[in-house]
Protein backbone atom coordinates (compact mmCIF):
# COMPACT_ATOMS: atom_id res chain seq x y z
CA UNK A 1 0.00 0.00 0.00
CA UNK A 2 1.82 3.56 -0.80
CA UNK A 3 1.69 6.30 1.44
CA UNK A 4 -1.11 8.21 -0.50
CA UNK A 5 -3.71 5.62 -0.15
CA UNK A 6 -2.18 5.27 3.81
CA UNK A 7 -2.96 8.91 3.68
CA UNK A 8 -6.61 8.74 2.11
CA UNK A 9 -7.52 5.66 4.38
CA UNK A 10 -6.50 8.03 7.50
CA UNK A 11 -8.66 11.07 6.05
CA UNK A 12 -11.57 9.22 5.65
CA UNK A 13 -11.39 8.10 9.61
CA UNK A 14 -10.69 11.22 10.99
CA UNK A 15 -13.96 13.08 10.07
CA UNK A 16 -16.82 12.23 12.76
CA UNK A 17 -20.81 11.74 12.33
CA UNK A 18 -20.73 9.80 9.03
CA UNK A 19 -23.62 7.39 10.79
CA UNK A 20 -25.30 9.26 12.02
CA UNK A 21 -25.79 12.28 9.36
CA UNK A 22 -26.50 10.03 6.75
CA UNK A 23 -29.52 8.09 8.65
CA UNK A 24 -30.81 11.50 9.46
CA UNK A 25 -30.80 12.05 5.98
CA UNK A 26 -31.91 8.90 4.80
CA UNK A 27 -35.10 8.63 7.72
CA UNK A 28 -36.02 12.50 6.88
CA UNK A 29 -35.54 11.97 2.99
CA UNK A 30 -38.36 8.61 3.12
CA UNK A 31 -40.78 10.70 6.07
CA UNK A 32 -40.86 13.63 3.64
CA UNK A 33 -40.63 12.72 0.25
CA UNK A 34 -40.75 8.85 -0.70
CA UNK A 35 -43.06 7.53 1.55
CA UNK A 36 -45.90 9.76 0.03
CA UNK A 37 -44.89 9.61 -3.70
CA UNK A 38 -44.77 5.64 -3.05
CA UNK A 39 -48.43 6.44 -1.25
CA UNK A 40 -49.24 7.76 -4.96
CA UNK A 41 -48.42 4.80 -6.88
CA UNK A 42 -49.60 2.33 -3.98
CA UNK A 43 -53.37 4.11 -4.39
CA UNK A 44 -52.92 4.19 -8.08
CA UNK A 45 -52.00 -0.07 -8.12
CA UNK A 46 -55.14 -0.53 -6.15
CA UNK A 47 -57.38 0.89 -9.28
CA UNK A 48 -57.94 -1.86 -11.60
CA UNK A 49 -56.15 -1.71 -14.79
CA UNK A 50 -59.25 -1.12 -16.81
CA UNK A 51 -60.40 1.72 -14.68
CA UNK A 52 -57.13 3.29 -14.17
CA UNK A 53 -57.19 3.07 -18.36
CA UNK A 54 -60.58 4.72 -18.67
CA UNK A 55 -59.51 7.73 -16.22
CA UNK A 56 -56.45 8.67 -18.03
CA UNK A 57 -58.15 8.20 -21.54
CA UNK A 58 -61.24 10.11 -20.92
CA UNK A 59 -62.04 13.12 -23.26
CA UNK A 60 -61.33 15.39 -20.48
CA UNK A 61 -58.02 13.77 -18.87
CA UNK A 62 -56.68 13.65 -22.81
CA UNK A 63 -57.76 16.93 -23.58
CA UNK A 64 -56.31 18.52 -20.28
CA UNK A 65 -52.95 16.51 -20.87
CA UNK A 66 -52.66 17.71 -24.28
CA UNK A 67 -53.28 21.23 -23.27
CA UNK A 68 -50.81 21.21 -19.95
CA UNK A 69 -47.98 19.25 -22.73
CA UNK A 70 -48.92 21.20 -25.77
CA UNK A 71 -48.61 24.38 -24.06
CA UNK A 72 -45.60 23.84 -22.23
CA UNK A 73 -44.19 23.00 -25.33
CA UNK A 74 -44.96 25.99 -27.20
CA UNK A 75 -44.45 28.25 -23.85
CA UNK A 76 -40.78 26.46 -23.72
CA UNK A 77 -40.08 27.12 -27.44
CA UNK A 78 -40.50 30.79 -26.54
CA UNK A 79 -38.43 30.73 -24.02
CA UNK A 80 -35.82 29.63 -25.83
CA UNK A 81 -36.29 32.06 -28.18
CA UNK A 82 -36.14 35.24 -26.55
CA UNK A 83 -34.42 33.77 -23.50
CA UNK A 84 -31.59 33.51 -26.29
CA UNK A 85 -31.77 36.92 -27.11
CA UNK A 86 -31.67 37.90 -23.72
CA UNK A 87 -28.54 35.62 -22.43
CA UNK A 88 -27.05 37.27 -25.37
CA UNK A 89 -27.48 40.78 -24.73
CA UNK A 90 -26.55 39.96 -20.81
CA UNK A 91 -23.33 38.40 -21.86
CA UNK A 92 -22.12 39.77 -24.64
CA UNK A 93 -22.80 43.65 -24.48
CA UNK A 94 -22.39 46.34 -22.03
CA UNK A 95 -25.22 48.66 -21.87
CA UNK A 96 -26.64 51.15 -19.51
CA UNK A 97 -29.15 48.99 -17.02
CA UNK A 98 -27.62 45.62 -17.99
CA UNK A 99 -27.22 44.45 -14.02
CA UNK A 100 -30.91 45.54 -13.61
CA UNK A 101 -31.92 43.47 -16.85
CA UNK A 102 -29.69 40.63 -15.48
CA UNK A 103 -31.88 41.09 -11.80
CA UNK A 104 -35.35 41.09 -13.49
CA UNK A 105 -34.77 37.84 -14.70
CA UNK A 106 -35.43 36.11 -11.52
CA UNK A 107 -38.58 37.60 -11.33
CA UNK A 108 -40.31 34.71 -11.60
CA UNK A 109 -38.57 32.72 -9.73
CA UNK A 110 -39.29 34.98 -6.49
CA UNK A 111 -42.52 36.43 -7.09
CA UNK A 112 -45.19 33.31 -5.84
CA UNK A 113 -47.59 31.85 -8.90
CA UNK A 114 -50.94 33.27 -7.21
CA UNK A 115 -49.21 36.92 -7.57
CA UNK A 116 -48.31 35.95 -11.23
CA UNK A 117 -51.70 34.39 -11.65
CA UNK A 118 -53.62 37.79 -10.96
CA UNK A 119 -51.36 40.53 -11.90
CA UNK A 120 -51.43 38.65 -15.68
CA UNK A 121 -54.97 38.06 -15.95
CA UNK A 122 -55.44 41.56 -14.70
CA UNK A 123 -53.38 42.88 -17.32
CA UNK A 124 -54.51 40.87 -20.24
CA UNK A 125 -58.56 40.86 -19.36
CA UNK A 126 -60.07 42.88 -21.45
CA UNK A 127 -60.21 46.24 -20.03
CA UNK A 128 -56.53 45.44 -18.51
CA UNK A 129 -53.21 47.43 -20.08
CA UNK A 130 -52.44 45.42 -22.59
CA UNK A 131 -55.74 43.28 -23.07
CA UNK A 132 -57.54 46.55 -24.21
CA UNK A 133 -55.08 46.89 -27.10
CA UNK A 134 -55.43 43.44 -28.42
CA UNK A 135 -59.07 43.43 -27.95
CA UNK A 136 -59.54 45.63 -30.68
CA UNK A 137 -57.20 43.07 -32.79
CA UNK A 138 -59.90 40.52 -32.13
CA UNK A 139 -57.07 38.71 -29.72
CA UNK A 140 -58.37 37.62 -26.68
CA UNK A 141 -55.79 36.29 -24.12
CA UNK A 142 -57.14 36.10 -20.85
CA UNK A 143 -59.53 33.05 -20.16
CA UNK A 144 -58.57 31.95 -23.21
CA UNK A 145 -55.58 28.37 -23.96
CA UNK A 146 -53.74 31.93 -25.16
CA UNK A 147 -53.19 33.02 -21.56
CA UNK A 148 -52.00 29.96 -20.12
CA UNK A 149 -49.46 30.29 -22.90
CA UNK A 150 -48.53 33.50 -21.48
CA UNK A 151 -48.59 32.39 -17.95
CA UNK A 152 -46.29 29.54 -18.75
CA UNK A 153 -43.75 31.83 -20.79
CA UNK A 154 -43.85 34.19 -17.45
CA UNK A 155 -43.15 31.43 -15.47
CA UNK A 156 -40.12 29.49 -17.51
CA UNK A 157 -38.00 32.10 -18.88
CA UNK A 158 -35.00 31.78 -16.34
CA UNK A 159 -34.80 28.35 -16.11
CA UNK A 160 -33.40 29.25 -19.89
CA UNK A 161 -31.64 31.86 -19.04
CA UNK A 162 -29.72 30.64 -15.90
CA UNK A 163 -28.47 27.55 -17.41
CA UNK A 164 -27.38 29.59 -20.47
CA UNK A 165 -25.86 32.46 -19.26
CA UNK A 166 -22.77 30.42 -17.32
CA UNK A 167 -21.83 28.32 -20.45
CA UNK A 168 -21.88 31.36 -22.63
CA UNK A 169 -19.93 33.37 -19.95
CA UNK A 170 -17.13 30.21 -19.73
CA UNK A 171 -16.84 29.77 -23.74
CA UNK A 172 -13.42 29.95 -25.10
CA UNK A 173 -13.02 33.03 -26.26
CA UNK A 174 -9.89 32.25 -28.30
CA UNK A 175 -11.71 29.55 -30.33
CA UNK A 176 -13.86 32.62 -31.55
CA UNK A 177 -10.62 34.26 -32.24
CA UNK A 178 -9.35 31.18 -33.77
CA UNK A 179 -12.73 30.98 -36.39
CA UNK A 180 -12.85 34.79 -37.07
CA UNK A 181 -8.74 34.84 -38.01
CA UNK A 182 -9.02 31.95 -40.33
CA UNK A 183 -12.35 34.42 -42.39
CA UNK A 184 -14.92 32.99 -41.11
CA UNK A 185 -17.68 35.84 -41.14
CA UNK A 186 -19.62 37.12 -37.91
CA UNK A 187 -22.58 34.97 -38.67
CA UNK A 188 -20.92 31.53 -39.72
CA UNK A 189 -18.47 32.26 -36.34
CA UNK A 190 -22.00 32.45 -33.99
CA UNK A 191 -23.44 29.65 -35.55
CA UNK A 192 -20.80 26.90 -36.17
CA UNK A 193 -18.94 27.54 -33.16
CA UNK A 194 -21.05 29.24 -30.55
CA UNK A 195 -24.03 27.41 -31.07
CA UNK A 196 -23.07 24.34 -31.05
CA UNK A 197 -21.44 24.56 -27.96
CA UNK A 198 -24.35 26.14 -26.24
CA UNK A 199 -26.66 23.35 -27.77
CA UNK A 200 -26.31 21.37 -24.63
CA UNK A 201 -27.30 24.04 -22.19
CA UNK A 202 -30.25 25.67 -24.19
CA UNK A 203 -31.48 21.74 -24.08
CA UNK A 204 -31.65 21.23 -20.64
CA UNK A 205 -33.00 25.22 -20.25
CA UNK A 206 -35.65 23.95 -22.83
CA UNK A 207 -36.22 20.60 -20.78
CA UNK A 208 -36.17 22.33 -17.20
CA UNK A 209 -38.71 25.60 -18.36
CA UNK A 210 -40.91 23.03 -19.96
CA UNK A 211 -41.27 20.34 -16.93
CA UNK A 212 -41.88 23.50 -14.73
CA UNK A 213 -44.70 24.67 -17.12
CA UNK A 214 -46.51 21.09 -17.18
CA UNK A 215 -47.11 21.42 -13.64
CA UNK A 216 -47.49 24.16 -13.35
CA UNK A 217 -50.93 25.48 -11.47
CA UNK A 218 -51.09 28.70 -9.73
CA UNK A 219 -50.56 31.21 -12.12
CA UNK A 220 -52.13 29.90 -14.86
CA UNK A 221 -55.66 28.67 -12.98
CA UNK A 222 -56.47 32.28 -12.79
CA UNK A 223 -55.94 33.55 -16.46
CA UNK A 224 -57.02 30.47 -17.59
CA UNK A 225 -60.74 30.78 -17.46
CA UNK A 226 -60.79 26.57 -16.64
CA UNK A 227 -63.32 25.39 -18.86
CA UNK A 228 -63.28 22.25 -19.62
CA UNK A 229 -62.37 20.35 -22.44
CA UNK A 230 -61.34 24.13 -23.27
CA UNK A 231 -58.80 25.82 -21.02
CA UNK A 232 -58.60 23.54 -18.39
CA UNK A 233 -54.63 22.07 -17.61
CA UNK A 234 -53.82 18.92 -16.19
CA UNK A 235 -53.04 19.64 -12.46
CA UNK A 236 -56.24 21.60 -12.46
CA UNK A 237 -57.99 18.94 -13.54
CA UNK A 238 -56.43 16.48 -10.33
CA UNK A 239 -57.62 19.71 -7.90
CA UNK A 240 -61.47 19.43 -9.11
CA UNK A 241 -60.83 15.74 -9.03
CA UNK A 242 -60.08 16.33 -5.48
CA UNK A 243 -62.83 18.11 -4.53
CA UNK A 244 -65.08 15.94 -5.97
CA UNK A 245 -63.65 13.15 -3.17
CA UNK A 246 -62.85 10.88 -6.61
CA UNK A 247 -59.71 10.51 -5.11
CA UNK A 248 -58.92 7.40 -7.46
CA UNK A 249 -59.13 9.59 -10.60
CA UNK A 250 -56.98 12.23 -9.27
CA UNK A 251 -54.40 9.96 -8.46
CA UNK A 252 -54.44 7.95 -11.86
CA UNK A 253 -54.04 11.31 -13.29
CA UNK A 254 -51.53 12.48 -11.16
CA UNK A 255 -49.55 9.21 -11.76
CA UNK A 256 -49.03 10.15 -15.78
CA UNK A 257 -47.87 13.43 -14.76
CA UNK A 258 -45.44 12.33 -12.46
CA UNK A 259 -44.03 9.63 -14.01
CA UNK A 260 -43.88 12.20 -17.71
CA UNK A 261 -41.74 14.82 -15.31
CA UNK A 262 -39.79 11.61 -14.04
CA UNK A 263 -38.59 10.96 -17.83
CA UNK A 264 -37.73 14.63 -18.47
CA UNK A 265 -35.89 14.78 -15.61
CA UNK A 266 -33.96 11.67 -16.15
CA UNK A 267 -33.41 13.76 -19.97
CA UNK A 268 -32.42 16.94 -18.12
CA UNK A 269 -29.51 14.79 -16.50
CA UNK A 270 -28.38 12.93 -18.99
CA UNK A 271 -28.41 16.18 -21.01
CA UNK A 272 -25.99 17.79 -18.09
CA UNK A 273 -23.73 14.93 -18.61
CA UNK A 274 -23.19 15.25 -22.04
CA UNK A 275 -22.89 18.76 -21.49
CA UNK A 276 -20.11 18.30 -18.69
CA UNK A 277 -18.42 16.22 -21.11
CA UNK A 278 -18.21 18.11 -24.22
CA UNK A 279 -17.17 21.41 -22.28
CA UNK A 280 -14.66 19.09 -20.03
CA UNK A 281 -13.38 18.33 -23.67
CA UNK A 282 -12.24 22.34 -24.45
CA UNK A 283 -9.01 22.64 -24.29
CA UNK B 1 -21.08 52.73 -18.52
CA UNK B 2 -18.45 52.19 -15.20
CA UNK B 3 -18.26 49.28 -16.75
CA UNK B 4 -16.21 50.15 -19.88
CA UNK B 5 -12.69 50.74 -18.53
CA UNK B 6 -12.85 47.35 -17.33
CA UNK B 7 -13.75 45.86 -20.63
CA UNK B 8 -10.96 47.64 -22.12
CA UNK B 9 -8.36 46.49 -19.39
CA UNK B 10 -9.24 42.66 -20.12
CA UNK B 11 -8.58 43.12 -23.67
CA UNK B 12 -5.07 45.20 -22.79
CA UNK B 13 -2.79 42.08 -22.50
CA UNK B 14 -3.69 41.27 -25.83
CA UNK B 15 -2.88 44.76 -27.38
CA UNK B 16 0.45 44.44 -25.99
CA UNK B 17 0.92 41.27 -27.87
CA UNK B 18 -0.12 42.04 -30.91
CA UNK B 19 2.18 44.89 -30.71
CA UNK B 20 5.13 42.47 -31.41
CA UNK B 21 3.93 40.22 -34.19
CA UNK B 22 5.26 41.53 -37.22
CA UNK B 23 4.56 44.85 -38.60
CA UNK B 24 3.41 43.04 -41.56
CA UNK B 25 0.65 41.01 -39.95
CA UNK B 26 -2.99 42.97 -39.85
CA UNK B 27 -3.77 44.65 -37.26
CA UNK B 28 -7.09 43.30 -35.99
CA UNK B 29 -10.34 44.98 -33.97
CA UNK B 30 -9.69 45.05 -30.48
CA UNK B 31 -12.16 42.41 -29.84
CA UNK B 32 -13.27 40.06 -32.47
CA UNK B 33 -16.26 39.12 -30.70
CA UNK B 34 -17.87 42.69 -31.27
CA UNK B 35 -20.86 42.21 -32.94
CA UNK B 36 -21.79 44.71 -35.93
CA UNK B 37 -23.85 47.75 -33.81
CA UNK B 38 -27.26 47.11 -35.93
CA UNK B 39 -27.36 43.69 -34.44
CA UNK B 40 -26.30 44.69 -31.22
CA UNK B 41 -29.36 47.38 -31.13
CA UNK B 42 -31.72 44.59 -32.45
CA UNK B 43 -30.82 41.53 -29.88
CA UNK B 44 -31.06 44.14 -26.91
CA UNK B 45 -34.12 45.89 -27.99
CA UNK B 46 -35.89 41.87 -28.21
CA UNK B 47 -34.41 41.53 -24.69
CA UNK B 48 -35.73 44.99 -23.10
CA UNK B 49 -38.66 44.71 -24.89
CA UNK B 50 -39.94 41.42 -24.08
CA UNK B 51 -38.81 41.29 -20.89
CA UNK B 52 -40.87 44.59 -20.10
CA UNK B 53 -43.98 43.02 -21.33
CA UNK B 54 -43.81 39.78 -19.65
CA UNK B 55 -41.76 40.51 -16.56
CA UNK B 56 -41.72 44.59 -15.73
CA UNK B 57 -45.47 44.94 -16.11
CA UNK B 58 -46.93 42.25 -14.17
CA UNK B 59 -45.07 43.80 -11.37
CA UNK B 60 -45.83 47.30 -11.73
CA UNK B 61 -49.29 46.13 -12.35
CA UNK B 62 -49.57 44.43 -8.76
CA UNK B 63 -48.51 48.00 -7.03
CA UNK B 64 -51.04 49.93 -9.43
CA UNK B 65 -54.08 47.64 -8.91
CA UNK B 66 -53.24 47.69 -5.34
CA UNK B 67 -53.48 51.14 -4.68
CA UNK B 68 -55.97 51.78 -7.54
CA UNK B 69 -58.76 52.32 -4.40
CA UNK B 70 -56.94 54.79 -2.41
CA UNK B 71 -54.52 54.26 0.20
CA UNK B 72 -57.48 53.79 2.57
CA UNK B 73 -58.40 51.07 0.90
CA UNK B 74 -54.98 49.73 0.76
CA UNK B 75 -54.31 49.40 4.26
CA UNK B 76 -57.70 48.68 5.22
CA UNK B 77 -57.13 45.28 3.19
CA UNK B 78 -53.82 45.00 4.99
CA UNK B 79 -55.21 45.59 8.85
CA UNK B 80 -58.46 43.19 8.07
CA UNK B 81 -58.64 40.25 11.18
CA UNK B 82 -58.55 37.87 7.89
CA UNK B 83 -55.21 39.21 6.22
CA UNK B 84 -53.46 39.75 9.54
CA UNK B 85 -54.33 35.77 10.39
CA UNK B 86 -53.19 34.51 6.82
CA UNK B 87 -49.44 36.99 7.02
CA UNK B 88 -49.34 35.00 10.85
CA UNK B 89 -49.83 31.57 9.47
CA UNK B 90 -47.73 32.32 6.29
CA UNK B 91 -44.83 33.23 8.48
CA UNK B 92 -45.33 30.70 10.39
CA UNK B 93 -45.20 28.08 7.93
CA UNK B 94 -42.11 29.43 6.37
CA UNK B 95 -40.74 29.44 9.85
CA UNK B 96 -41.34 25.75 9.74
CA UNK B 97 -40.00 24.77 6.49
CA UNK B 98 -36.97 27.01 6.66
CA UNK B 99 -35.74 25.65 10.19
CA UNK B 100 -36.50 22.26 8.95
CA UNK B 101 -35.04 22.51 5.96
CA UNK B 102 -31.77 24.10 7.31
CA UNK B 103 -31.32 21.30 10.07
CA UNK B 104 -31.90 18.81 7.28
CA UNK B 105 -29.98 20.66 4.55
CA UNK B 106 -26.60 20.83 7.07
CA UNK B 107 -26.73 17.14 8.35
CA UNK B 108 -27.58 15.68 4.51
CA UNK B 109 -24.59 18.23 2.73
CA UNK B 110 -22.31 17.11 5.81
CA UNK B 111 -22.84 13.37 4.98
CA UNK B 112 -22.85 13.92 1.35
CA UNK B 113 -19.56 16.09 0.80
CA UNK B 114 -17.13 15.01 3.40
CA UNK B 115 -17.96 11.22 3.08
CA UNK B 116 -17.63 8.55 0.36
CA UNK B 117 -20.15 6.36 -0.26
CA UNK B 118 -22.01 4.25 -2.50
CA UNK B 119 -25.45 5.13 -4.21
CA UNK B 120 -24.55 9.07 -3.55
CA UNK B 121 -25.58 10.30 -6.82
CA UNK B 122 -28.73 8.68 -6.53
CA UNK B 123 -29.17 10.25 -3.24
CA UNK B 124 -28.50 13.69 -4.42
CA UNK B 125 -31.10 12.71 -7.03
CA UNK B 126 -33.74 11.64 -4.90
CA UNK B 127 -33.46 14.39 -2.62
CA UNK B 128 -33.71 17.18 -6.04
CA UNK B 129 -36.89 14.83 -6.90
CA UNK B 130 -39.59 17.45 -5.40
CA UNK B 131 -38.31 19.61 -7.96
CA UNK B 132 -40.00 18.23 -10.59
CA UNK B 133 -43.12 17.21 -8.78
CA UNK B 134 -45.74 19.95 -9.95
CA UNK B 135 -46.86 21.41 -7.01
CA UNK B 136 -50.37 20.17 -7.00
CA UNK B 137 -49.30 16.80 -6.51
CA UNK B 138 -46.81 17.38 -3.49
CA UNK B 139 -50.15 18.11 -1.73
CA UNK B 140 -51.99 15.36 -3.39
CA UNK B 141 -49.70 12.98 -1.84
CA UNK B 142 -50.11 14.21 1.73
CA UNK B 143 -54.08 13.57 1.43
CA UNK B 144 -53.52 9.86 0.53
CA UNK B 145 -52.00 9.67 3.78
CA UNK B 146 -53.35 11.76 6.42
CA UNK B 147 -56.93 12.63 4.38
CA UNK B 148 -59.62 10.93 5.99
CA UNK B 149 -60.02 8.14 3.19
CA UNK B 150 -55.99 7.95 3.01
CA UNK B 151 -53.64 5.11 4.97
CA UNK B 152 -53.38 6.39 8.42
CA UNK B 153 -56.86 8.60 7.80
CA UNK B 154 -58.82 6.60 10.14
CA UNK B 155 -55.98 6.23 13.06
CA UNK B 156 -55.51 10.10 12.83
CA UNK B 157 -59.07 10.34 13.11
CA UNK B 158 -59.81 7.59 15.93
CA UNK B 159 -56.96 9.37 17.92
CA UNK B 160 -58.27 12.99 17.51
CA UNK B 161 -55.71 14.25 15.32
CA UNK B 162 -55.68 16.63 12.20
CA UNK B 163 -53.10 17.02 9.57
CA UNK B 164 -54.87 17.26 6.47
CA UNK B 165 -57.16 20.80 6.61
CA UNK B 166 -54.61 22.06 9.44
CA UNK B 167 -51.17 23.58 9.73
CA UNK B 168 -49.48 20.64 9.93
CA UNK B 169 -50.88 19.70 6.42
CA UNK B 170 -49.72 22.97 5.39
CA UNK B 171 -46.26 22.64 6.97
CA UNK B 172 -45.91 19.22 5.12
CA UNK B 173 -46.74 20.26 1.88
CA UNK B 174 -44.62 23.48 2.06
CA UNK B 175 -41.34 21.27 3.59
CA UNK B 176 -42.05 19.22 0.59
CA UNK B 177 -41.86 21.87 -1.81
CA UNK B 178 -38.63 23.52 -0.39
CA UNK B 179 -37.03 19.95 0.30
CA UNK B 180 -34.01 20.61 -2.36
CA UNK B 181 -33.75 24.70 -1.28
CA UNK B 182 -30.98 24.80 1.32
CA UNK B 183 -28.97 21.61 0.84
CA UNK B 184 -28.63 22.47 -3.16
CA UNK B 185 -26.71 25.77 -2.16
CA UNK B 186 -24.12 23.96 0.47
CA UNK B 187 -23.37 20.46 -1.40
CA UNK B 188 -21.54 22.26 -4.14
CA UNK B 189 -19.24 25.09 -2.21
CA UNK B 190 -18.86 22.05 1.17
CA UNK B 191 -17.28 19.87 -1.95
CA UNK B 192 -14.97 22.34 -3.34
CA UNK B 193 -14.10 23.27 0.01
CA UNK B 194 -13.11 19.60 0.93
CA UNK B 195 -12.18 18.41 4.02
CA UNK B 196 -8.87 20.42 4.91
CA UNK B 197 -9.74 22.34 7.28
CA UNK B 198 -11.86 19.72 9.44
CA UNK B 199 -9.14 17.83 9.41
CA UNK B 200 -6.53 19.91 10.78
CA UNK B 201 -9.40 21.15 13.96
CA UNK B 202 -9.95 17.39 14.67
CA UNK B 203 -5.79 16.91 14.86
CA UNK B 204 -5.46 19.70 17.03
CA UNK B 205 -8.13 18.28 18.99
CA UNK B 206 -11.48 20.12 18.62
CA UNK B 207 -14.71 17.73 19.00
CA UNK B 208 -16.31 17.23 16.13
CA UNK B 209 -18.87 19.46 17.50
CA UNK B 210 -16.93 22.38 17.85
CA UNK B 211 -15.25 21.83 14.23
CA UNK B 212 -18.63 21.87 12.78
CA UNK B 213 -19.57 25.68 14.59
CA UNK B 214 -16.31 26.82 14.40
CA UNK B 215 -14.81 25.50 11.02
CA UNK B 216 -17.05 24.22 8.99
CA UNK B 217 -20.31 26.46 9.77
CA UNK B 218 -18.26 29.99 9.13
CA UNK B 219 -17.06 28.43 5.91
CA UNK B 220 -20.64 27.63 4.72
CA UNK B 221 -22.66 31.37 6.21
CA UNK B 222 -23.35 32.92 2.58
CA UNK B 223 -24.40 29.96 0.92
CA UNK B 224 -26.73 28.96 3.94
CA UNK B 225 -28.28 32.42 3.87
CA UNK B 226 -29.07 32.26 0.21
CA UNK B 227 -30.75 28.45 0.58
CA UNK B 228 -32.83 30.37 3.41
CA UNK B 229 -33.19 33.62 1.50
CA UNK B 230 -34.53 31.05 -1.56
CA UNK B 231 -36.32 28.85 0.81
CA UNK B 232 -38.11 31.23 2.61
CA UNK B 233 -39.10 32.95 -0.59
CA UNK B 234 -40.71 29.91 -1.47
CA UNK B 235 -42.36 28.38 1.43
CA UNK B 236 -44.14 32.59 1.25
CA UNK B 237 -44.84 32.12 -1.99
CA UNK B 238 -46.19 28.44 -2.05
CA UNK B 239 -49.79 28.14 -4.09
CA UNK B 240 -50.76 24.66 -5.28
CA UNK B 241 -49.48 22.43 -2.67
CA UNK B 242 -50.71 24.46 0.44
CA UNK B 243 -53.78 24.84 -1.93
CA UNK B 244 -54.64 21.11 -2.10
CA UNK B 245 -54.00 20.71 1.65
CA UNK B 246 -55.52 23.60 3.48
CA UNK B 247 -59.04 23.52 3.45
CA UNK B 248 -59.60 27.23 2.67
CA UNK B 249 -60.80 28.15 5.84
CA UNK B 250 -60.30 32.18 6.11
CA UNK B 251 -58.66 33.72 8.84
CA UNK B 252 -57.55 29.93 9.73
CA UNK B 253 -56.31 28.21 7.30
CA UNK B 254 -55.67 30.31 4.71
CA UNK B 255 -51.86 31.53 3.97
CA UNK B 256 -51.07 34.72 1.85
CA UNK B 257 -51.78 33.24 -1.29
CA UNK B 258 -54.64 31.34 -0.46
CA UNK B 259 -56.14 34.63 1.01
CA UNK B 260 -55.20 36.50 -2.14
CA UNK B 261 -56.73 33.47 -4.36
CA UNK B 262 -60.17 33.90 -1.69
CA UNK B 263 -60.25 37.72 -2.12
CA UNK B 264 -59.76 38.24 -6.09
CA UNK B 265 -62.69 35.27 -6.23
CA UNK B 266 -64.86 37.35 -4.10
CA UNK B 267 -64.41 40.02 -6.34
CA UNK B 268 -62.28 41.86 -4.28
CA UNK B 269 -59.75 42.94 -6.37
CA UNK B 270 -58.05 45.85 -5.02
CA UNK B 271 -57.83 44.24 -1.11
CA UNK B 272 -56.20 41.32 -3.44
CA UNK B 273 -53.71 43.02 -4.89
CA UNK B 274 -53.24 44.78 -1.38
CA UNK B 275 -52.10 41.53 0.05
CA UNK B 276 -50.31 40.39 -3.41
CA UNK B 277 -48.04 43.75 -3.21
CA UNK B 278 -47.10 42.66 0.07
CA UNK B 279 -45.88 39.31 -1.37
CA UNK B 280 -44.73 41.16 -4.29
CA UNK B 281 -42.39 43.39 -1.77
CA UNK B 282 -40.93 40.33 -0.14
CA UNK B 283 -39.78 38.82 -4.09
CA UNK B 284 -38.39 41.86 -4.62
CA UNK B 285 -36.07 42.26 -0.90
CA UNK B 286 -35.14 38.47 -1.61
CA UNK B 287 -33.51 39.66 -5.04
CA UNK B 288 -31.82 42.71 -3.87
CA UNK B 289 -30.86 40.23 -1.14
CA UNK B 290 -29.64 37.47 -3.49
CA UNK B 291 -27.58 39.81 -5.20
CA UNK B 292 -25.87 40.75 -1.99
CA UNK B 293 -25.01 36.99 -1.21
CA UNK B 294 -24.07 36.28 -4.21
CA UNK B 295 -21.48 39.38 -4.20
CA UNK B 296 -20.46 37.97 -1.02
CA UNK B 297 -20.07 34.40 -2.27
CA UNK B 298 -18.21 35.14 -5.51
CA UNK B 299 -15.90 37.28 -3.29
CA UNK B 300 -15.17 34.15 -0.95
Amino acid sequence: MSAATALFRHRRGVIPGFGITLGITLLWLSLIVLTPLAALFFKAAELPPDRFFAVVTSRRALHAFELSFGLSLAAAATNLFFGSAVVWALVRYRFPGRRILDAIVDVPFALPTAVAGIALAALYAETGWIGQLLTPLGIHVAYTPLGIFVALVFIGLPFVVRTVQPVLEDLDKELEDAAASLGASRWNTARRVVFPSVVPALLTGFALAFARAVGEYGSVIFIAGNLPNVSEIAPLLIVIRLQEFRYADATAIAVVMLVASFLLLFLVNTLQRWSERRTGMQP
Amino acid sequence: MTILPITEFAILPELEASRIVPRTAPRRKADIRTDASWVRRVVISIAVIFLGIFIVLPLVCVFALAFSKGVETYFAALRDPDTLAAVRLTLLVAAISVASNVGFGVVAAWAITKFEFRGKNLLITLIDLPFSVSPVIAGLVFILLFGLQGYFGPWLVAHGYKIIFALPGIALATIFVTFPFVIRELVPLMQQQGTEEEEAALSLGASGRRTFFWVTLPNVRWALLYGVLLCNARAMGEFGAVSVVSGHVRGETNTMPLHIEALYDGYQVAAAFAVASLLALLALVTLVLKIVLEARLAQE
